[in-house]
């Protein structure tokens, strides 16, 4: 079995150690780690912080049917890039993931890539079109295990629906993972709509749209007492509800992407499509209330929504562009800025956020473990004080928007599963072995809740 | 004088360049009076009319414009081409290129066309937008600037700009690319501008914009006192959108007609952009009033459209200027 | 820079004086002599000459037979030279159809302007003659084109440069070289 030493490493911002990982697991801290590894290969993380491995709750992997875009072989070498051990595969793939014969596949093609766990979402309507519940046991019960359902793209905007599906998935501990866009206030709708939509005369995307959306779904889980999961939350108005929710004892969990912490509608001038993104980017007033509401626990995680897209559905006019921008490999960095480089916040928070947190949302019992004797040996080794220009190497897309930017903390090493995905700053040429893989995806997941 | 490299927003202008457009509009103008019509300014430069939407009334006035300064003209019209059939604007652009084109004008449905067009790096000639989306169309500002300074000063024009007068844009202005590319223009040359429409046709937050909103066009008439009251086109399919109840309710209440008239100062102007819904935004007898300036505004695009072919066209114009 | 001044005040006067004398000389009196400047010297230097032909032949008034003509658009070095403002081109009140048209300018160099101003003359009508005075031809012509008036001769080389300042616009009046 492979062994590993890794030296000198900081666990969440402590003081230095020794980290040894046999196989799958760490099997020593501190002191004996050391002692026991003299055969094991050194990696020296000297000046690096460990935090376990990334576990991102909203990814775009367009595999099947859009593999222009991405496939879930770039898309987990893009998210190893990036830190991450996890990634959830959004539903909205050609065909869409809403029956076990499709979660399957996607769930295998990451196992037969070997860079992270790949863990397929279901949607939560047949075809993503809002009409009849797709069959959400079968994909729970299937290899994949689905625990999170979401129509992500499209909102599940019927209220009847939308109360049977949060009902329907307590069988199995699931989660609805709602995108909130209320589909009537946003036809057309390019940007958000504000003072810079007036002036560019780019059709509004009115934070109300979301809002709304996200005020029935809380007082719709209430009532059926069942778990609410919140996309990509982008308005301070949202922040508000949520945490009106949380206060009353609601059972909902939010997420916030890294270009939403990030840029604003102003970015929207250039009308360079490479902004355009569902939600849109709103105003910096809504940037740092999503900021603050990240550090004070109003916000679960982070997630990055990346999305994937060929250059021709960005290289053109704004209106015939595509929604979406990549993350995967920014999202680190964008988290290690708003939290640590800020001094705002702290490693504890940098893991709940990225990985304690979205691993319970979803259930994931190997991942988002903390860093002992006995967890799975996911990590991701940042360096806290390099700068880096913001870029994304791995995707086979390039709509990235953080071109031009420099950011802080950079991800050195990825372990997955004991692998390392990434080292050195480069990710593996190959993959991790399948080798002895029956712990892949969560298959202790019923067992440990 | 400044040479712009492209226009694409009337934020564009500087209020030095913007009264220097319309003084060249002027002496484009004298031109047009004259017997021979034509200058040899652009010989031998092509300038391609690239309209992705339909609007024979622009496209013919740039072609005029195009043609009386002696430049070859290609009329490129969406629907007799390729484009309908899927082919993005980066591949037409970029056979425009390939074929040199010096000048494009562009009318495309989505707003920013013309930005993306000029800055793609897909095309090195100067563009001009023609009207993008809901966005600007600015040489129609310019006419119509142009068109408020020669009412107001006649023959003296020259050299002034429009400092404190009162302008009303009344309609859909959230939909109206006239009306944003009016209201920077305006502001840029001193002049007051009052929006008057339904809150459905405002822009969410006009907090950006340098303009008195009003939504009741009687009242804006009785205390403002315009100088010129522009009326914006009324798209129809806006009232099933629910932006208001009826062509009837529109235009008893937004409408121009013969009362409204009567409340218009002698010498204020009456403007439309065209092609006029006759009876919902403006009623014929305010239409064919002597305020209404709607011929004289079709007349002096001509002009203003050839000071900006001759502005972008002309002088040096190197590889890395663009 | 090193500047000489070639002409004065009173060497323009005289130069002026000769030149509308000339004029009147050759058209056989004022019948209709109509002068057209070319912007932005030739304007004022066209508007002295009228001054001094009106005090010779009271037949003649400056009012209805002095315009102005702007070449900008016919130039022939517009798409590779800065971008010029264009100035107002006026018609004397007169007409030019049928008229004796003196083009006037400041200082004859390679004749492409006046090449331009013919263009212009031609697209706003049909003069019956058009004569050119200049007050400095300062020779290097670069087309077939003379002047029936000239103030004075100045040989110069291609290096320098000619200033003609009138007293409306620059101050003084005098003509300088500057190498």
């Amino acid at each position: 079995m492979s062994k590993f030493l890794l030296k000198n490493v900081s666990l969440l911002g402590d003081a230095a150690t020794d980290v040894l990982i046999e196989g799958e697991h760490i099997i020593a801290v501190g002191g004996d780690a050391a002692a026991q590894g003299a055969s094991a290969e050194i990696i020296d993380c000297t000046g690096l912080i460990a935090v376990p491995g990334l576990v991102d709750l909203h990814t775009h992997l367009r595999e099947p049917g859009f593999e222009a875009s991405e496939t879930v072989l770039t898309g987990t070498r893009s998210a190893a890039a990036g830190g991450f051990t996890a990634v959830h595969a959004m539903a909205n793939t050609s065909p869409v993931a809403d029956t076990a014969g499709v979660v399957e596949q996607v769930w295998s093609l990451g196992l037969a890539a070997g860079f992270a766990d790949v863990v397929p979402v279901g949607a939560v309507t047949v075809g993503l079109e809002g009409k009849q519940l797709a069959e959400l046991a079968a994909m729970a019960d299937s290899r994949a295990q689905v625990r999170v359902f979401s129509d992500d793209g499209k909102c599940v905007s019927d209220p009847l629906l939308m109360r049977r599906a949060l009902e329907y998935v307590k069988a199995f501990d699931g989660v609805v993972a709602q995108h909130s866009q209320e589909p009537r206030l946003t036809e057309g709708a390019q940007m958000n709509e504000g003072v810079v939509s007036a002036e560019l005369g780019l059709a509004g995307w009115p934070a109300v749209a979301e809002e709304s959306i996200i005020a029935r779904d809380v007082l719709l889980a209430e009532h059926v007492g069942s778990r609410l999961h919140v996309c990509h939350l982008s308005t301070a108005g949202s922040v508000e509800i949520v945490r009106w929710a949380k206060a009353r004892g609601i059972n909902v969990t939010a997420e916030v992407t890294p270009h939403h912490l990030l840029l604003t509608d102003e970015l929207a001038r250039s009308y360079d499509a490479v902004y355009k993104v569902n939600p849109p980017l709103r105003t910096q007033a809504d940037v740092l209330a999503l900021r603050e509401a990240l550090i004070d626990g109003t916000i679960d995680i982070i997630a990055t929504d990346h999305a994937p897209h060929p250059d021709e559905s960005k290289d053109c006019e704004w209106n015939a562009a595509a929604f979406g921008m990549l993350g995967l490999e920014v999202a680190a960095s964008v988290a290690y800025d708003v939290l640590i480089g800020s001094g705002a916040s702290n490693w504890q928070r940098f893991a709940e956020v990225l990985s304690y947190n979205p691993a319970q949302i979803g259930r994931l019992s190997q991942q988002g473990q903390p860093i002992e004797v006995g967890s799975t040996a996911n990590l991701a080794l940042i360096d806290p004080t390099k700068r880096r220009d913001a870029v994304s190497i791995e995707s086979k897309s390039s709509n990235n928007p953080y071109v031009g930017l420099t950011v802080g903390g950079e991800v050195v090493h990825t372990i997955y599963r004991g692998y390392p995905t990434k080292l050195n700053g480069k990710v593996a040429a190959e993959g991790r072995s399948l080798g002895n893989s029956k712990n892949l995806a969560r298959t202790a997941s019923k067992a440990g809740k | 004088m400044s040479t712009l490299k492209h226009l694409l927003s009337a934020a564009d202008l500087s209020r030095d360049a913007a009264i220097n457009l319309l003084d060249i509009a002027e002496t484009m103008s004298g031109v047009n009076d004259r017997e021979i019509k034509k200058l040899p300014t652009l010989r031998g430069k092509t300038v391609v009319n690239l309209f992705f939407e339909d609007s024979t009334r622009t496209r013919i006035s740039f072609e005029l414009a195009a043609k009386r300064l002696s430049a070859d003209v290609i009329n490129f019209s969406a629907k007799g081409s390729s484009v309908s059939k899927g082919e993005s604007l980066k591949d037409t652009a970029q056979t425009l290129e390939a074929m040199g084109a010096d000048g494009v004008v562009i009318r495309h449905s989505a707003s920013g066309a013309a930005y993306t067009l000029a800055h793609s790096g897909w095309i090195n000639g100067a563009i001009v937008n023609a009207g993008d989306g809901t966005h600007e169309h600015p040489t129609q500002a310019l006419l119509d600037a142009f068109t408020i300074r020669r009412r107001l000063h006649g023959g003296a024009a020259s050299g002034k700009a429009l400092d404190g007068v009162k302008v009303a844009i009344v309609g859909d202005v959230l939909h109206s690319r006239v009306a944003r590319s009016n209201l920077l223009l305006l502001n840029t040359l001193g002049a007051e501008v009052h929006l008057v429409a339904p809150p459905t046709l405002l822009p969410a937050d006009a907090s950006g914009w340098n303009a008195q909103i009003h939504y009741d066009l009687d009242a804006m008439l009785h205390t403002v006192k315009p100088d010129a009251v522009m009326m914006l086109r009324v798209q129809l399919e806006r009232m099933n959108a629910a932006y208001f109840p009826s062509e009837r309710e529109y235009a008893r209440v937004w409408g121009f007609n013969a009362e409204r008239l009567s409340l218009l100062g002698e010498k204020a102007l009456l403007m439309h952009p065209g092609p006029m819904n006759r009876g919902l935004e403006i009623s014929a007898a305010a239409a064919d009033s002597p305020n209404s300036t709607v011929l004289e505004q079709v007349a002096n695009g001509v002009s203003v459209r050839m000071a900006v072919l001759f502005n972008l066209l002309s002088g040096e114009r190197s590889i890395d200027n663009v | 820079m090193v500047t000489r001044t070639v002409l004065t005040g009173d060497d323009i006067d005289r130069a002026v004086t000769r030149i509308a004398h000339e004029i009147i000389e050759s058209n056989h009196g004022t019948a209709n002599l109509v002068l057209l400047g070319i912007p932005t010297r030739g304007v004022i230097i066209a508007n002295r000459i009228a001054q001094i032909i009106a005090r010779n032949d009271s037949n003649f008034s400056p009012d209805g037979a002095v315009g102005r003509l702007d070449i900008t658009m016919y130039r022939d070095d517009l798409a590779t030279n800065p971008t010029r403002a264009v100035t107002e081109t006026v018609e004397p009140t007169l007409g030019i159809d049928n008229r004796v048209v003196v083009l006037v300018d400041d200082v004859l160099y390679s004749g492409r302007t006046i090449r331009a101003a013919l263009d212009a003359l031609s697209d706003l009508g049909r003069p019956k003659v058009v004569r050119l005075a200049v007050l400095v031809d300062r020779g290097h012509r670069e087309l077939p084109i003379r002047a029936d008036f000239v103030g004075k001769n100045l040989p110069t080389s291609r290096d320098e440069r000619i200033q003609v300042q009138l007293l409306e616009i620059d101050g003084e009046n005098s003509v300088v070289i500057a190498a």
